[in-house]
C-alpha cells in the first residue's frame, strides 16, 4: 500500500478497517466520527475514489494508493479544496473538515461549473457537520471567500480567519487522540449494565484478569468510594455528589459495571465477556411524573440529602424552584380578572449533542511523577481539580491537557472518561486510553434534559401581560449532573425577559432510570422558551394582536428589574439592550420576504440566491404561515467565572498568549488573537495562542456559559494591554498577566423568524424563509459570529424537526447516525443573520457572548409559524412529519 | 470499525465458499464493518475475489451479480434506463439507488447482494428488483442452486430464506420487465433520510404491479388493473402490518404509502 505517496510495509490485521490502519501509520488527519460509514469524517481517496475508510476492509486496500487529507496538501501549499475551506471559514471545530475536503477534492470542487443544488445535496449527504449549519461549507464548495487578512491593530470587527485554519484543513491540527501514542499504551473497554435498575449481587472477574493481554480489571470494589458528579462547575457544590466511579447499584442501562484494561482493544473486549455478573433486578421508574409520585422506586433513596445535595431523595427530586412574585396567590388573582388567558403544556425530547469527536482521553504518569491526562474537554481545570479530589492527589500533581476539541455543545462539561484512564494509569504504570464509540455517545453519554412545561399566562385587552406562571418537570435521568443548574437557568432568563406584575415558577428536576441528562447548548432555556413563546403566541391570537406587537409591549427595558419567580438581586444588569432592534429587524425581514416571494420567486427556489435567506414561495396547495420567538440570555454564568491569562513577547518578534479556556469550534482562539493583536498593535499572525493546558496557563473556569470571549477574552485583552505598556515603557518586562472574574454580567438577545409551508397530507414542514437577529453588542468577528448563529439555528432546527433519542424500556433505540437524524446539508435552509447595533458596557470592547443563545428561540418560532399556517398548535418537539401529520389530521394521541 | 476476527480469506472459486466453523461471508462490507460482529464469528470469506461480472444483459433478461455495487446499478443500469427504449424499465434504478441513506462514496463499495441479504425494509435494491419481478439465484453449500422470487426471499426485517452456508449469487430480471414502464416514489422524515415508505411499480400488459417497501416489514406486492384506484385502495386496506422503527410511525407510514401508491398507479396508467 502507498499512503500519501509513501510506501507502507505494514500489513493490516484480519478484520481491520482502513481508518484505523491509516491512523496506526500516523495518518491521524483521518478522523473517527462514527466508525460506521454514516458521517464521512474518515473520507480518504482510495485509488482516486472517495471512500469512508471506517467501512473499507483494510485487506482490500493492500496494493492500493491511498491519499488522506494530509497527502492532498500542506499548510504552505494547500490543495485548492483545502484553500477553499480556509478562505470560506468553512469549519468551526474542524473535525468533519478532513472528510469534507477529501470529498470536495475527489469531486473537483470548488469548480468553475458548480453542481446543481440538488446534486450538491446528494453528494454531501454523507458528510455531517454539527457546527456550521453548512452555509460556510456551501461557500467553500462554491469557492466564495469570507475571511480577510487584517492589518496591524485593526483586526477587531474584521472577518479574520481562525489561526488554525490551514492546519485544520490540511489535517495537521492535533485533536485529542491525534498525537503519537505513548509507548506501551493500554486500552479500556467497559461492560455496561443490561438493566435500567439493578444491584450487583456477585461479580467474578478472575477469568477476565487471567485473559491474554489484560493488565487490570476494575469493579466497584477496586475504586475510590468518593462520590462526585460528572457535571463540572466552578463551584463543585452546584451538582449533587450522587455518582461513584463504579457503583454496585446500576441506575440506567449501560452504566459501568466493570472496566478492563488490556494491551489491545480487542483483548479488552474479549475479556469483558469473561466477567461473570449476577444482578438483582430492581423496579425501575422511567416516567418523570411517575418518579415523584408516592411509592415510586427510589433512584437515589440511599443518599443523604445534605451530604449529596439532593433536594428530596425520598421523592426522586434532585432540585426544586418554587417561587411566586410579588406575593403568594398573585398569579391566580391576576388571571381571574384578565381579559384573555392561555394555559397549555409543552414537551421536549431527548437530544444528543452529536459532537463529531467522541469523548476520549489518554492518561500517563510523566517522568516527574505528574499524572497527565489529555482529554476532549471544555473544562480542563475543573477536570483537574475533580480528578485530584477523586484520586486523593494534590492538584499540582495532576496536569490536564486539552488539544483542539472536535465539538462540545455542553457535552464536554462533564467528567466521563478521565477518571477511568487516570486511575488505570496510576494502577498499571502504563499509558492508558479510552475512546468512546459512537454507540456509547448515544447510549451512556448525557443528553439534553427532556422537559414538560405547563404555562399559564394572562393579559389585559390592551395586550399588557398580567400574569405568567410556569410549571416545569425536568427528567435528569439516573444522575443529577447539571440537573440543578439546567433547571435554575431554564426558568431564569426565559421568565425574566418579560415584565409581568405577577409571576410564579414551580419547577422540579427528577431522577428516573433513564440515560442521564446533562449540559446542552442553551442550558435549559430552550426547553422553557419553547413553552413560554408558544403560549404567548397563543395569547396574542386570543387578543387579536400581532404576536410581535404583543412582545414589544411586554419585554423588559433597561432599568426594569429582572424577575423570575422572585426579584433577582445579583450582578446581572443591562450592559446594553438591543431586543427592540432585534424584533424590528426580524419583523421587517419577514415582511420583505413575504412580499418578494409573492413577486415572482420560483416555487421551491430561493428568491435571492442560495445563501442569503431571502425566501421562497410555498408549493401549490401547502399552507403558509410565519412565526417569531425571542430569547434573552445572561452573557456569563452566575456566581463567578474566572480566567487568568498571560501574554509574552517572544524572541522572534511574535507574541504568545497562554489562556486556560478550550477551543472546540466556538472560535475563542480567533477572538483572543484579535484582542491581543490589537492591544499590541501587531498583525494577528504575530500572535500565537497556547491554550487549555493546566500545566502552562493560569486558572480558567472553562468554556461554558459562552464565557470564552467575554471572560477569557477580557483577561487576554488586559494582559496584552499591560504588556504593551511595559514594551512601550522599555522597562524590560516581556510578559504580563490579566484576569477577569466574570462579573458584572450583561444580557444578550436573539429573535428568530420563520416563514414556512406545511403539507397537510404528509406533515412536511418546509422553511421558506429563516431570519435571525442577534444583539451581541459590538461584533468582534462578523464571519465567525454569523457562523455561530447559523450553527445554533441549524442545531435547533434538528431538535425542532427531526432529532430525538428514542428510548424503549430505558434502552436507547437510536444508537447510530443512521437512526439519529443530525441535519444533513440538504436539511438546513439558509438563515439571514442580522445584528443589532449596541455597545456593551461590560464585555471586551463592547462585545457580548453569542454561541449558545441562537439555539433558544428557534423551536418556538417554528411552532408559531406552523400554527399560523395550519391553525393547529404543536405542543411537542420534534415536530416530525409523522407527529405533525397526526396532529393535522386529528389522529391518535392529542396533545395538551 | 475494526472487526474482532482471526482470519480473512478471499474466495477465488466456488470451492472456496465452503465455510469453516465461525466463518461468515463478506460482500462489500459497508454494513458488516459498521457494527460489531455477533459473538462466535471468527473469520470472513471475501466474495469479491470471485471476480463476478457486475451485470450482463441479453435477450434472456438482466443478470446482476450479488457483488455488483450500488454505484454500478445507479450509473450502469441507470444509464440504460434513462433512455426510452428496450431498457426503460431500468429508469427507476437511479432513484432507487439514491433512496438509500448511504453516501455516493459508500455506493461505490456497497453491493446489491449485501443490500438484498441485509433485508432491511428500507433496502432500496429490494424496491428496485422486486418491482422488476426479479428472482434470485442462491448457491447451496457443496454445489447445487435454487431460484426463488425476490419477494419471497425477503421474509422480514433482516430476515431472508438464506440458510447457513448459502450464497446469493445473482438477481435475474426477466426481459419482459426491462422494456416496461416503471415508476418510483419515496418519502422519508427528512428529504434524503432513511426511507419511511417506498412504492415502486411496473406496468405489465394487463396490470399494474406495485411493490411496497420501507413502510412494511417485508416487500408487499400488489397487482391491480391500470387506473383502478378503487381496487388499489382495497388492496391497501388488506395490508395490516406497517413497520415501526425510529423512521416513522406506522399509522403515518400507512397513510403516506397510500398517497405514494396512488401516484405510482397514476403514472403507470
Amino acid at each position: 500500500m502507498r499512503i500519501d505517496g509513501a510506501a507502507v510495509d505494514a500489513a493490516p490485521r484480519p478484520g481491520q478497517c482502513l481508518r484505523t490502519f491509516l491512523r496506526e501509520q500516523g495518518r491521524t488527519g483521518v478522523k473517527k466520527g462514527c466508525d460506521a460509514g454514516d458521517c464521512g469524517a474518515c473520507t480518504v481517496l482510495l485509488d482516486g475514489d472517495p471512500v469512508h475508510s471506517c467501512i473499507v476492509p483494510a485487506h482490500r486496500a493492500v496494493g492500493s494508493e491511498v491519499v488522506t487529507v494530509a497527502g492532498l496538501g500542506t499548510p504552505d501549499d494547500p490543495h485548492p479544496a483545502q484553500q477553499a475551506f480556509a478562505d470560506a471559514a468553512g469549519f468551526q471545530c474542524g473535525f468533519c473538515t478532513a472528510g469534507m475536503v477529501c470529498t470536495a477534492a475527489a469531486l473537483g470542487l470548488p469548480a468553475a461549473e458548480a453542481p446543481e443544488p440538488a446534486e450538491l445535496d446528494r453528494l454531501f449527504k454523507g458528510n455531517l457537520c454539527r457546527c456550521t449549519g453548512y452555509r460556510s461549507v456551501r461557500d467553500a464548495l462554491a469557492g466564495r471567500r469570507n475571511v480577510e487578512t487584517a492589518v496591524a491593530g485593526e483586526s477587531f470587527g474584521r472577518p479574520v480567519a481562525a489561526p488554525a485554519a490551514l492546519r485544520v484543513v490540511t489535517g495537521r491540527e492535533a485533536y485529542t487522540l491525534d498525537e503519537p501514542e505513548p509507548p506501551g499504551m493500554l486500552h479500556v473497554a467497559v461492560l455496561g449494565s443490561p438493566h435500567p435498575h439493578a444491584r450487583i449481587t456477585r461479580i467474578d472477574v478472575a477469568a477476565a484478569r487471567a485473559a491474554p493481554g489484560v493488565h487490570l480489571v476494575l469493579t466497584y470494589r477496586d475504586v475510590p468510594a468518593t462520590p462526585y458528579s460528572t457535571g463540572r462547575h466552578q463551584d463543585r457544590n452546584d451538582d449533587p455528589d450522587d455518582t461513584l466511579m463504579l457503583d454496585p447499584v446500576l441506575r440506567f442501562r449501560g452504566q459501568r459495571v466493570a472496566v478492563v484494561v488490556a494491551e489491545t482493544l480487542r483483548q479488552a473486549r474479549r475479556a469483558l465477556r469473561l466477567v461473570d455478573v449476577e444482578y438483582e433486578v430492581l423496579p425501575a421508574v422511567l416516567d418523570p411524573e411517575a418518579a415523584r409520585a408516592p411509592g415510586a422506586p427510589l433512584v437515589h433513596g440511599d443518599k443523604d440529602p445534605v451530604l449529596a445535595r439532593i433536594a428530596d431523595p425520598g421523592r426522586n427530586v434532585v432540585a426544586v424552584v418554587r417561587e411566586e412574585y410579588p406575593v403568594p396567590g398573585a398569579v391566580d388573582a391576576a388571571l381571574a380578572v384578565s381579559a384573555a388567558t392561555v394555559e397549555g403544556e409543552w414537551s421536549t425530547a431527548r437530544v444528543n449533542h452529536a459532537a463529531l469527536e467522541t469523548h476520549g482521553a489518554r492518561a500517563w504518569v510523566a517522568d516527574d511523577g505528574t499524572l497527565t491526562v489529555r482529554t476532549s474537554s471544555q473544562v480542563p481545570f475543573l477536570v483537574r481539580d475533580e480528578l485530584a479530589r477523586l484520586l486523593a492527589l494534590d492538584p499540582a500533581a495532576v496536569r490536564v491537557v486539552v488539544g483542539r476539541v472536535g465539538g462540545g455543545f455542553g457535552g464536554k462539561q462533564e467528567l466521563l472518561v478521565e477518571d477511568v484512564v487516570a486511575l488505570a494509569a496510576l494502577r498499571t504504570g502504563r499509558a492508558v486510553q479510552w475512546e468512546l464509540t459512537r454507540e456509547e455517545q448515544f447510549t451512556v453519554v448525557p443528553c439534553r434534559h427532556p422537559m414538560r412545561v405547563r404555562v399559564r399566562a394572562g393579559a389585559g385587552a390592551d395586550g399588557v401581560l398580567t400574569a405568567l406562571a410556569i410549571d416545569v418537570l425536568s427528567d435528569t435521568g439516573a444522575y443529577g449532573n447539571h440537573a440543578p443548574g439546567v433547571l435554575f437557568h431554564g426558568v431564569h432568563e426565559s421568565m425574566a425577559v418579560y415584565r409581568v406584575p405577577a409571576k410564579r415558577v414551580d419547577a422540579e428536576a427528577v431522577y428516573t432510570n433513564n440515560l442521564p441528562s446533562g449540559a446542552f447548548r442553551g442550558y435549559g432555556l430552550g426547553q422553557v422558551i419553547f413553552a413560554i413563546e408558544s403560549a404567548l403566541d397563543e395569547l396574542a391570537a386570543r387578543l387579536g394582536l400581532d404576536p410581535v406587537e404583543l412582545r414589544r409591549r411586554n419585554v423588559v427595558r433597561p432599568g426594569d428589574p429582572f424577575v423570575v419567580g422572585s426579584l433577582v438581586q445579583d450582578d446581572l444588569d443591562y450592559g446594553s439592550y438591543g431586543l427592540d432592534q432585534c424584533l424590528d429587524l426580524v419583523d421587517e425581514a419577514l415582511r420583505r420576504g413575504a412580499a418578494e416571494s409573492r413577486d415572482g420567486a420560483a416555487e421551491g427556489g430561493w428568491a435571492r440566491g442560495a445563501t442569503d435567506g431571502g425566501g421562497r414561495a410555498a408549493p401549490v396547495g401547502w399552507s403558509e404561515g410565519r412565526g417569531v420567538a425571542l430569547a434573552m440570555i445572561a452573557t456569563v454564568p452566575p456566581r463567578g467565572h474566572y480566567s487568568n491569562a498571560r501574554v509574552s513577547a517572544d524572541a522572534d518578534g511574535g507574541f504568545t498568549v497562554d489562556v486556560g479556556t478550550a477551543e472546540f469550534g466556538n472560535g475563542t482562539t480567533t477572538v483572543h488573537v484579535q484582542l491581543a493583536a490589537d492591544a499590541l498593535g501587531v498583525p494577528p499572525d504575530r500572535v500565537r495562542v497556547r491554550q487549555s493546558d493546566t500545566g502552562t496557563s493560569g486558572y480558567d473556569t472553562g468554556a461554558y456559559g459562552s464565557a470564552g470571549s467575554v471572560v477569557a477574552g477580557k483577561a487576554v485583552a488586559q494582559a496584552a494591554a499591560r504588556l504593551r505598556e511595559h514594551l512601550d515603557g522599555g522597562d524590560g518586562v516581556r510578559s504580563a498577566e490579566g484576569s477577569h472574574d466574570g462579573s458584572p454580567r450583561s444580557v444578550a438577545f436573539n429573535v428568530q423568524g420563520f416563514r414556512v409551508a406545511v403539507n397537510r397530507a404528509t406533515g412536511e414542514v418546509r422553511v421558506l424563509q429563516s431570519v435571525h437577529a442577534a444583539d451581541a453588542g459590538v461584533v468582534i468577528n462578523p464571519e465567525q459570529l454569523r457562523g455561530q448563529i447559523e450553527g445554533g439555528v441549524a442545531q435547533a432546527l434538528g431538535s425542532a424537526l427531526q432529532e430525538q433519542v428514542q428510548l424503549h424500556d430505558g434502552e436507547v433505540m437510536t444508537r447510530a447516525f443512521r437512526h439519529y437524524r443530525v441535519p444533513q446539508l440538504v436539511d438546513v435552509p439558509p438563515t439571514e443573520v442580522l445584528f443589532a447595533d449596541t455597545v456593551d458596557t461590560t464585555g471586551p470592547r463592547g462585545a457580548k457572548s453569542m454561541s449558545e443563545a441562537p439555539y433558544n428561540p428557534v423551536a418556538p418560532a417554528l411552532a408559531n409559524a406552523i400554527t399560523d399556517a395550519t391553525g393547529v398548535r404543536p405542543h411537542a418537539i420534534p415536530m416530525q412529519k409523522d407527529t405533525l401529520w397526526r396532529l393535522l389530521n386529528g389522529v391518535g394521541r392529542s396533545s395538551a | 470499525m475494526d472487526l474482532d476476527v482471526d482470519s480473512v480469506r478471499t474466495a477465488r472459486t466456488r470451492a472456496d465458499l465452503a465455510l469453516a466453523p465461525g466463518e461468515r461471508f463478506l460482500a462489500g462490507g459497508t454494513f458488516l464493518y459498521s457494527e460489531p460482529l455477533p459473538p462466535g464469528v471468527t473469520g470472513l470469506v471475501d466474495l469479491l475475489g470471485l471476480g463476478w461480472e457486475p451485470w450482463t444483459i441479453d435477450g434472456g433478461g438482466l443478470r446482476v451479480s450479488a457483488t455488483c455495487t450500488v454505484e454500478e446499478v445507479r450509473a450502469g443500469l441507470g444509464a440504460l434506463g434513462a433512455r426510452s427504449g428496450p431498457y426503460r424499465g431500468l429508469g427507476i434504478a437511479q432513484p432507487c439507488a439514491d433512496a438509500l441513506l448511504l453516501s455516493f462514496k459508500v455506493a461505490h463499495t456497497a453491493t446489491v447482494g449485501g443490500n438484498l441479504s441485509l433485508a432491511l425494509p428500507a433496502g432500496a435494491m429490494v424496491s428496485l428488483f422486486a418491482a422488476l419481478g426479479a428472482s434470485v439465484l442462491v448457491w447451496a453449500p457443496g454445489g447445487g442452486a435454487r431460484v426463488e422470487s425476490l419477494t419471497s426471499f425477503v421474509t422480514g426485517p433482516g430476515e431472508t430464506t438464506l440458510a447457513d452456508g448459502e450464497v446469493l449469487r445473482e438477481v435475474r430480471v426477466p426481459a419482459s420487465a426491462l422494456g416496461a414502464r416503471t415508476a418510483f416514489r419515496k418519502i422519508a422524515l427528512t428529504p434524503l433520510g432513511r426511507s419511511s415508505a417506498v412504492v415502486t411499480g411496473l406496468r405489465a400488459e394487463e396490470t399494474a404491479r406495485l411493490v411496497l417497501t420501507a413502510s412494511v416489514p417485508r416487500p408487499v406486492p400488489l397487482e391491480v388493473a391500470p387506473g383502478d384506484h378503487a381496487a388499489l385502495d382495497r388492496a391497501l386496506d388488506a395490508v395490516t402490518e406497517w413497520f415501526d422503527d425510529p423512521h416513522g410511525a406506522p399509522d403515518w407510514r400507512a397513510a403516506v404509502t397510500r398517497g405514494l401508491a396512488h401516484e405510482v398507479l397514476e403514472e403507470l396508467a
